[in-house]
């Protein structure tokens, strides 16, 4: 395992004050709390956060980590030495959001032993394990489909003796037909473990959708910008254009411009309503690369004159 | 480490859904004292004239466990959540 530096982690010096390092932990835990933060990493930033501060906010368990961690870099393979052994008062008891799991192997090695956590509980006592929070990230087919997604959580578990050991989870969860992005599934009992027999917390996933390269989801309609030629978009023509559920021919009216929006009703993702599909109209012209495409631009510019920046006043 | 295979099906919080104060209490573990005063405060706005007729969906089930987790892990108390609550919400509406 490897040494935690958990001054370096609240940005804190070893010298540090109780009171600066309540700030310090404050201050990070605005900025990286799950709920408010945008951070790509907040998560983890949060739950490193969160297990500095619980070592370094006791007194008890900051003398030892002192005692321990002397001459220790960020990173560095660790041992606990030997002899190491730590009590807990039985009055201890966590607290704070740990999405995604407990603390680092680290930590627990250190000061894991006999006693389980929970929000608030304290050893010994009945208590409820905490909820957890986990982002997913589906295709949008599977959304329209619904589809058995394999997920992975690094979550804490009991072992024999009450220790708690991190332990990769991998939960294959049912996402329903018709999912929508933000929407949540909660799976009953699926959170964090309890303690001393009390229940297991709840897992809320939240469902977000994979960027797809050229479908994007609001809510149930699904928006397409759809290419088109000029002489499609002049003359009208009928195109095929892809939706969730497979291709389906579309009539481009005559007269058509750049922008254009076409409703394609019910074909978003399933619900009731179900969704539409937006198509976008985008007019693609070809390049003049040969004489003939060049002397066909030129007979345009002089059958059909137009000046599309009129409205600019130029 | 070790892996499980466990095969689970849950329910999606869908925007039809609605909750009564215990039910609600029920899912965010929370009790009815909390949500009574989070109600108070504006932070949830149930359907409902009466604690016993109360409905709540699943946003306020959401703005709950925020709260709960902000006033937990930042010391935020029911008027701030309330504010970081609509600001966050705010935020979601300009980035789409």
């Amino acid at each position: 395992m490897e040494y935690k530096d958990y001054y370096k982690i609240m940005g804190l010096s070893r010298d540090a004050t109780p009171e600066e390092i309540k700030r310090a932990y404050r201050k990070l835990a605005r900025k990286y709390h799950p709920d408010v933060s945008k951070e790509a990493n907040a998560e983890a930033k949060f739950k490193e956060l969160g297990e500095a501060y619980e070592v370094l906010k006791d007194p008890k368990k900051k003398a030892a980590y002192d005692q321990v961690g002397r001459g220790w870099q960020e990173g560095q393979p660790f041992t606990p030495p030997p002899d190491w052994g730590f009590d807990f008062g039985v009055d201890q008891g966590f607290t704070g959001t740990q999405p995604g799991g407990g603390f680092s192997d680290f930590f627990e090695a250190l000061f894991g032993g006999g006693f389980r956590r929970g929000r608030g509980g304290a050893y010994g006592r009945q208590m409820q394990g905490s909820d957890q929070l986990a982002k997913i990230q589906i295709d949008l087919e599977d959304a329209y489909r619904g589809a058995d997604s394999l997920i992975s959580l690094n979550m804490p578990q009991a072992d024999s003796q009450g220790h708690l050991v991190s332990n990769v989870r991998t939960l294959n969860v049912k996402i329903p037909k018709g999912i929508k992005a933000g929407q949540r599934i909660r799976l009953a009992g699926q959170g964090m473990p309890g303690g001393g027999g009390g229940g297991s917390g709840d897992l809320y996933l939240e469902i977000e959708f994979k960027p797809h390269r050229y479908f994007r989801a609001e809510g149930r309609d699904i928006h397409l910008e759809l290419p088109v030629t000029p002489w499609e978009a002049a003359l009208g023509a009928t195109v095929p254009v892809p939706t969730l559920g497979g291709a389906v021919e579309v009539k481009i009216p005559p007269g058509s411009q750049a922008g254009k929006q076409l409703r394609l009703k019910g074909r978003g993702l399933p619900g009731t309503p179900a969704g539409d599909q937006y198509v976008t109209l985008k007019i693609v012209a070809p390049s003049a690369r040969t004489d003939e495409a060049k002397a066909l631009y030129e007979k345009m510019a002089k059958v059909m004159p137009m000046n599309p920046r009129a409205a600019m006043g130029v | 480490m070790k892996n499980e295979i466990v095969v689970i099906s849950g329910i999606v919080l869908d925007e039809s859904m609605r909750f009564s104060l215990v039910e609600l209490c029920d899912f965010a573990k929370a009790s009815p004292d909390q949500v009574i005063e989070m109600v108070e405060e504006g932070v949830l706005e149930p359907e409902g004239t009466s604690v016993y007729t109360w409905r709540f969906d699943t946003h306020a089930l959401k703005r709950l466990q925020i709260a709960m987790r902000l006033e937990q892990d930042l010391g935020v108390n029911l008027p701030g959540s309330a504010l970081v609550l609509d600001l966050l919400e705010e935020m979601e509406r300009l980035k789409r």
